[in-house]
């Protein structure tokens, strides 16, 4: 069955040697320590709280604006985003099939010739637009660390080990329930450079399409009991706990396969669907109606 | 549109920095192989708001073909070389800057009883630091009048309307930058 999937870049081919304590970002302000950081946090947080105890909407999106997420300070629009309504193009979704995914891609653990070091795991859930549809025949792409917390990619080097049988990409086309699986090794924390001693909590990296271009969207799934959670300004970016929890996978012992894997759950909602018949019979369109 | 069955939508996060083995892939940005008949390069660069160049962005964009049909065929991430899919992905370099080979967008059909809106291609935005992909157009310099009366663009106050018209290159092509913050920051979208 392992069969080098073409996708994937050979890893010893896009990875230069670790230069431990080299720091993949600039390092300033590296003085500012977890402390200080979570302080902030914090008192993000008890604002949020007070506001939605004065009666304030409950924020389901992370922030553009917050601070503690250092990159984000001069990289966040300060106007508002401007309402519009989809129109045209955006009211349809590229299509993605079989000429685009091998079916083998889905395993993570089978891209090179021996077995990546790790946590076997399966992710497996469903991709539902914001009416409960799935969404089904659309691409989702997953890529994250490999076991011992480090990437495969050149700007990382955080002075952990490359496991040469894990590159830590993978992709997948939802099936009509618009369910996705992958079988992966579960990533370890990876510490950055936001402040001293920053560490991201594990995650698996996830970029989903839904029937529209406006559904289109990249997040992060976590794993459940992470003490990381409240020290990360990435995932405290989502200042509504409800809302960060809908990152947060369940483990499941029916997804869990004996002397193999253990499973995860996670079902991702995209935003609720927004073309009508009227508009699509007026564009006259065809494709992912095939889909549906 | 609304209705009182609806799911909460999970949030988005950052792409983060190491997106660069995992999203890039071959002809990603070549919609149309480079000189092929009426192919036209789109490039631009995406700055932050003290203007330096972002090196870790990584845009995509989603566009009708040259006739304004809406083509929805697959192959995008295996390109034949012939096949015109409409969408492509393009991480920008060391500079900041980001390139695509593509067609004009033609403009599609109006729905009835709504104005016709200009040719536009769809963008959507990833970068390090950017906790959440943006949505914004890039819309054609050409046909004023079709411009002016587009919803979107007009109501726009002139100066943050400019951000979403590209420049017309000497080549044929299109230039258009992105600003995430600051003196002319893109117009960015909602849709909810």
């Amino acid at each position: 069955m392992p069969e080098e999937t073409n996708a994937q870049p050979e890893s010893d081919e896009s990875v230069p040697p670790a230069e431990p304590k080299a720091a993949h970002l600039p390092l300033d302000k590296a003085i500012e320590t977890q402390a200080d950081l979570s302080a902030e946090i914090n008192s993000l947080g008890e604002a949020y709280r007070r506001a939605l105890k004065d009666g304030a909407q409950p924020e389901t999106q992370p922030r553009l604006d917050y601070p503690p997420y250092r990159s984000s300070i001069l990289r966040h629009p300060t106007k508002s985003l401007h309402h519009t309504d989809p129109e045209t193009i955006e009211l349809y979704s590229p299509a993605f099939g079989h000429q685009d995914v091998h079916a083998l891609e889905s395993d993570l653990t089978i891209q090179h010739n021996g077995e990546p070091q790790g946590e076997r795991i399966i992710v497996a859930g469903r991709v539902l637009d914001g009416d409960g549809r799935p969404v089904a025949g659309q691409l989702v792409e997953i890529w994250q660390a490999n076991a011992s917390g480090r990437y495969i990619h050149k700007r990382d080097q955080h002075p952990a080990p490359i496991d040469p049988n894990f590159t830590g990409i993978g992709r997948c086309i939802t099936g009509p329930d618009g369910s996705y699986r992958f079988t992966t090794i579960k990533p370890g924390a990876y510490p950055w450079k936001n402040h001293l001693n920053a560490w991201r909590p594990a995650h698996i990296h996830f970029s989903l399409f839904g029937t529209e271009f406006t559904q289109r969207i990249i997040t992060q799934m976590y794993f459940p009991g992470d003490q990381l959670f409240p020290l990360d300004p990435i995932y405290q970016t989502i200042v509504d706990q409800d809302a960060r929890d809908r990152l947060v996978a369940s483990y499941d012992h029916s997804l869990t396969e004996p002397e193999w894997a253990l499973g995860y759950n996670w079902d991702i909602v995209l935003t609720g669907a927004k073309r009508t018949w009227t508009e699509n019979e007026a564009l006259g369109a065809a494709g992912d109606d095939d889909n549906e | 549109m609304s209705n009182s069955t609806k799911l909460v939508p999970t949030p988005g996060q950052t792409v983060g920095p190491f997106y660069g083995y995992a999203l890039p892939y071959e002809k990603d940005n070549e919609l149309l192989a480079p000189g092929s008949p009426g192919s036209i390069r789109l490039q631009g660069t995406v700055y932050d708001g003290a203007g330096q160049t972002i090196p870790d962005a990584i845009l995509e964009i989603w566009q009708p073909d040259s006739e304004g049909n809406v083509v929805q065929r697959t192959g995008s991430l295996v390109r034949d070389g012939y096949t015109f899919t409409g969408w492509g992905r393009g991480a920008v370099g060391n500079s900041g800057v980001y390139t695509f080979t593509t067609v004009n967008p033609g403009p599609t059909k109006s729905v009835p009883g709504k104005a016709a809106a200009a040719p536009f291609i769809s963008v959507a935005v990833f970068a390090r630091g950017l906790t959440n992909r943006l949505f914004t157009r890039i819309y054609l310099p050409e046909n004023e009048e079709a411009l002016a009366s587009d919803p979107l663009l007009s109501s726009l106050d002139p100066e943050r309307r400019k951000t979403l018209i590209a420049r017309r290159d000497p080549d044929g092509g299109l230039t258009w930058d992105i600003r995430l913050q600051g003196e002319g920051e893109t117009v960015f979208l909602d849709f909810q």
